[in-house]
């Protein structure tokens, strides 16, 4: 179970306070209405699904209710760091 | 029966404290400080269990927690049941009582044993595969009779009378094993400020030192133990936990402590007392001293009962005053083992040999046994036991250099005790659990923990540090690690000494060969629980088995409760030898949590019962259970389901409610809506943005109903949103999907629009809801305010603020129903009240109380979908027939609208909702039923889309129904058949979902 560190609360919580939403970074469409199906189909259904480092949104859900950003290693679990939203990681793949 | 194996004196046990206890229904004696184990050995008893597949007679191996064979059935009454428990590990209670889990009618005369007998080439490896695989309807047969071959022990057929608990835990230092290496390094780092649990799955700390005659700083070895524990008990911050077992090491250094509090001494907890705990420990450091298993060596029929751990042997002897036989043959590869030849003559019994593979062994340990007079049979291996039920003698025969031939002539001796070793295996297997991969050590002769990402030290012989001496300095060491790491101090502590004893070369032997081959030699088992043989593994090699996890699986090597914790090494080796590779090519299986069995008691803690889900009631709950309301779970709502009088029926309760609303007044306390007050400048815009249809110009004081889509424009919510100010809106929910909902909002909000000025709260549980529905809510309304409700003030999707009941309330008109209906909301401490004052004024109407049930067949009278049931995730508004609710010339392109446009969304043959009447206006069609449009059609006939809501509706006296229908809002009037598992098929005719009222009269009053 992991040990979360919410930058909104300042403080480790623990992973049932939170829920995982998926990959981070995925920007909706600012002109959804000019994207062929191919493009919004892309932007709804396909992610990626990397072994190593991943980018990932998160909400502390049972806490303050905001959500942040997760680089984790997906094969080792390790949390590399937690960022705001609007903020770039530090921890990419190479 | 006398305790005819006990020693007059010694052990850790109190000889003034008998203990009467049951063992398949006879009564033994031991004493307090045993373990089931011990007494029962001391009693004499030899077989304690059949093995899985063959049936074997078997005994104890083991002292501890790796104990294969004596996995017992525990508890005095039904209710107390405790299954795989290791009698190894139980302490002895007064009144105990156990069973062996395995062998049908008995241990002693079991049946099954007939197909071991016969049946060890009727089962090679993969048996499972081989003969249970086909036909698969057989698998139900085959897997009952596997379960009960296969003696997993049974759940309680009752309910648990105990209590079971649960601890959340932070730490500093989890030090895991309270031996020399724990004990030390717990001390240290106690003694530099850090907050340090310890626990041990014995009753006692000392691990080894239990059962040593060490010294340490010249005194014996558990003073040095009974000064440290008496130090730690100084410190506020330290927590012992004995008689827990570790269990398992998740991510980011979480770790499940299963403590035993009182079943290790009564068979149900004194009232009120907690049987187990389970800790929930987030460590920041985690120090994992936990040992080392003794291998036994591999050798024919190594699974008689008298083979045993060397180190057991000596632990049942030093530790508990019992020595499981009269005459021993050790059989050994290392020095370390000879300690348990002198510890079984020390005790007046006769060792008959010690046998080492190797050809020339010297040491202190060695001298110390030929001083006693032992004799010594070197270059050699026991190659062979003799007995069923109890060894009666060995065959010891020469090897050569290497350990993997017989070189010369077999020498038979009577015996019937084997204590063997094959060297020391880490216990490694919590560093498993977080995914590191073991590493081989060739000095070592095992696997070490491999590298990790967690914040985890290591000290002991879990590193291959097999004396007592390097186990101290190791835990010291890893404290001081620790410490460094967390910013504290380091005291210097002075490290105690032990002896120094001089051992030689261990010899790398896992499998002592036969003078026949391994395939025609008696049985050599590597994994006792699974009676996985030496044959075995090489037969799946052979059979091209090369990976050793498809070994593993294919020879059920390292399964089950036992999880590897004796065999695997041994099995590792000789696949590795099979497959000509060494066994670091050829790896390790990696271990799992948990390390033993955990009760589920322990799991579950106090989350059962009435405390497994929390419960959510509305402020008018108890006037519901007051009425006698049938209620239905909605989230964690209680909600009344529907209100029976008398001896009625569910049918004859819903017919009366529905037709009190449509013809005088009913009332539903609809508090559980999900309800979400928005405000901000920008919160009219990001209702246009989130809600599919417009509203831009939604007036204070209007409501509106509107459908919520995800980005591939299925709705997945829907509700009113009314205007309560020009930045304030106060939006409802369906019930279970209010934090859902809440969470979508703060999503697009946080992620995509944060420029926007909107805020979000759940106001849920600060209002009460109810709801009065039929022609006559607006008088009983008007009895109970001095508010102006008539029609041309307050019109139909209007909301006023008034008072009613004297107090200050929010009323919206709006309708669910299709009736004239005013939904009153409270401040929720006033809810009950005013519920109350509706009753008092509402007996002149009838007023009824109606719950969800009624509330559904409502609805469905004039076609108002519930989301969650008439929707399903895959549906758009189009599909539901509802393009009145979809603006989509908004300029925004709000969420859903590009996803609904999709090539798919926009066939002509989707699955569209339709109302349903079915011929025969008395036959109501199960929901979720499958429609299809030629009921002669061959099977798989074509299915063109379910039942989504059925009801018989009183009003109209007829069923109604809705549901999906292939391109059903072009085929009205037409007819689709649903044939039912009962072999009728009902014939429906596909109409408008709305069956009364279609223009609206009745709610525009």
């Amino acid at each position: 179970m992991f040990h979360i560190f919410c930058p909104h609360c300042g403080e480790y919580r623990e992973e049932e306070e939170f829920h995982a939403k998926g990959e981070a970074h995925i920007a909706r469409p600012l002109d959804p209405d000019a994207c062929s199906d191919e493009e919004w189909g892309e932007f709804l259904y396909f992610r990626k699904n990397p072994r190593g480092i991943h980018h990932e949104l998160w909400v502390h859900a049972a806490g303050c209710r905001k959500f942040f950003n997760i680089t984790r290693n997906t094969q080792t679990y390790e949390i590399l760091e937690v960022y705001k939203l609007g903020e770039t990681p530090s921890v990419v793949a190479e | 029966m006398s305790q005819k194996n006990r020693l007059q004196d010694g052990g850790r046990i109190d000889r003034s404290k008998p203990l009467t206890f049951t063992f398949n229904d006879e009564s033994y004696q031991g004493y307090a400080g045993d373990t089931l184990a011990s007494a029962l050995i001391a009693n004499g008893v030899d077989v304690i269990g059949r093995s899985f597949k063959y049936s074997r007679p078997r005994g104890f191996v083991a002292a501890g927690a790796e104990e294969p064979n004596a996995v017992v059935q525990l508890g005095a009454t039904e209710a107390t049941q405790i299954p795989n428990v290791r009698a190894t590990q139980q302490s002895l209670y007064q009144g105990l009582v156990a069973a062996s889990t395995n062998g049908w009618p008995s241990v002693e005369t079991d049946l099954m044993g007939l197909v071991g007998k016969i049946g060890g080439k009727m089962m090679p490896p993969g048996f499972y595969y081989k003969t249970f695989m086909f036909p698969q309807s057989m698998w139900p047969t085959y897997e009952s009779y596997i379960r009960k071959a296969a003696g997993l022990g049974r759940a309680s057929k009752e309910k648990d009378v105990d209590i079971y608990d649960k601890m959340n835990q932070h730490t500093d230092v989890l030090v895991v094993g309270a031996g020399p290496a724990g004990l030390m390094a717990a001390l240290s780092a106690a003694q530099g400020g850090a907050r340090v649990i310890i626990a041990d799955e014995q009753s006692e700390f000392g691990g080894s030192l239990l059962s040593s005659k060490e010294t340490i700083d010249g005194k014996p070895a558990m003073e040095w133990v009974a000064q440290v524990v008496a130090e730690l008990n100084e410190f506020d911050d330290v927590l012992m936990l004995p008689n827990s077992q570790v269990n398992g090491y998740h991510d980011h250094n979480f770790l499940t402590i299963q403590q035993h509090c009182t079943d290790q001494f009564a068979d149900r907890a004194p009232n009120g007392a907690v049987a187990q705990r389970l800790h929930r420990v987030r460590a920041k450091w985690v120090v994992l001293a936990t040992g080392a298993h003794e291998r036994p060596l591999v050798f024919g029929n190594n699974d008689v009962p008298g083979c045993m751990q060397a180190s057991a042997v000596s632990t049942y002897i030093n530790r508990f005053g019992v020595v499981p036989g009269n005459e021993l043959v050790l059989m050994t590869s290392n020095d370390g083992a000879y300690q348990t030849a002198i510890d079984w003559h020390d005790a007046g019994r006769h060792v008959v040999a010690i046998v080492d593979a190797r050809k020339n062994p010297q040491g202190s340990l060695i001298d110390a046994a030929r001083e006693r007079g032992i004799s010594i049979m070197v270059g050699s291996g026991l190659i062979e036991v003799q007995g069923s039920k109890r060894v009666t003698g060995v065959s010891v025969a020469p090897l050569n250099e290497s350990g993997d031939k017989v070189t010369g002539a077999v020498a038979k001796l009577k015996a019937d005790t084997v204590a063997s070793s094959g060297g020391w295996s880490p216990v490694i297997h919590l560093s498993c659990h977080t995914g590191a991969r073991p590493v081989w050590d060739d000095e070592v002769i095992g696997f070490l923990p491999g590298p990790t990402v967690q914040k985890q030290l290591t000290a002991g012989a879990i590193n291959g540090a097999f004396t007592t001496q390097a186990a101290l300095s190791q835990g010291i060491q890893a404290a001081a690690d620790a410490l460094a790491s967390l910013g504290l101090e380091v005291t210097d502590l002075s490290l105690p000494k032990t002896e120094e004893v001089i051992q030689d070369k261990a010899m790398a032997l896992f499998h002592i060969p036969h003078n026949k081959p391994t395939s025609k030699a008696p049985k050599q088992f590597v994994d006792y629980q699974n009676d996985v043989t030496a044959a075995g593994i090489e037969l799946a090699c052979r059979e091209g088995f090369e990976s050793i996890e498809h070994v593993k699986r294919y020879t059920a090597m390292g399964f089950g409760t036992d999880q590897g914790k004796l065999g695997n090494i041994n099995g590792m080796a000789i696949a590795a030898k099979a497959l000509q590779k060494s066994i670091p090519e050829t790896g390790t299986t990696i271990f799992r949590p948990n390390y033993t069995p955990v009760t589920f008691g322990a799991i579950a803690g106090r989350d059962c019962g009435e405390l497994f889900d929390p419960k959510r009631f509305t402020a008018m709950h108890a006037w519901h259970v007051e009425q006698g309301a049938k209620f239905e779970d909605v989230g964690q709502w209680k909600r009344p389901w529907y209100f029976p009088k008398g001896n009625e029926t569910m049918q004859e309760a819903l017919n009366r409610e529905c037709l009190a609303t449509r013809e005088s007044v009913g009332i539903l306390d609809a508090s559980t809506l999900g309800k979400i007050d928005i405000q901000g400048k920008d919160a009219r815009e990001f209702l246009g943005r989130v809600y599919t249809n417009a509203w831009a110009k939604l007036a204070v004081g209007k409501c509106r109903y509107g459908l919520m889509c995800g980005e591939d424009g299925m709705v997945f919510d829907d509700g009113v949103t009314s205007c309560l100010g020009e930045n304030h809106f106060l939006m409802t929910t369906t019930t279970g999907g209010a934090a859902h909902v809440l969470e979508w909002l703060e999503l697009y909000h946080q992620t995509e629009w944060p420029e926007m000025e909107v805020y979000f709260t759940s106001v849920t549980d600060h209002w009460s809801t109810m709801t009065i529905s039929g022609p006559n809510s607006r008088k009983l309304l008007e009895k109970l305010t001095d508010d102006d409700v008539s029609k041309d003030y307050f019109a139909y999707m209007d909301w006023k603020q008034m008072t009613v009941a004297g107090v200050p309330a929010r009323v919206f008109r709006i309708s669910f129903t299709g009736e004239l209906s005013f939904e009153i909301n409270v401040q929720a401490n006033y809810g009950m009240h005013v519920w109350k004052a509706l009753f008092e004024s509402g007996e002149e109407f009838n007023l009824t109380p109606y719950g969800t049930e009624t509330m559904h067949i409502l609805r469905a009278e004039k076609g108002f979908i519930i989301a969650g049931q008439d929707t399903d995730g895959s549906v758009h508004p189009f599909d539901l027939g509802m393009p009145w609710a979809v603006a989509m010339k908004k300029p925004f392109s709000f969420i859903g609208k590009r996803g609904m446009q999709r090539e798919d969304c926009v066939r002509a043959d989707r699955k569209q909702l339709v109302g349903l009447k079915t011929v025969d206006p008395t036959v109501v069609l199960p929901e979720g039923a499958q429609g299809v449009f030629d009921p002669n059609a061959p099977i798989p006939m074509p299915m063109v889309g379910h039942v989504t809501s059925s009801y018989w509706s009183a009003c109209l006296g007829r069923s109604i129904a809705m549901g999906f229908v292939k391109g059903g809002h072009d085929k009205m009037g037409e007819k689709v058949f649903y044939p039912l598992v009962d072999g009728r098929v009902v014939e429906a005719e596909i109409c408008q979902p709305i069956f009364l009222d279609p223009k609206g009269e009745r709610q525009h009053v």
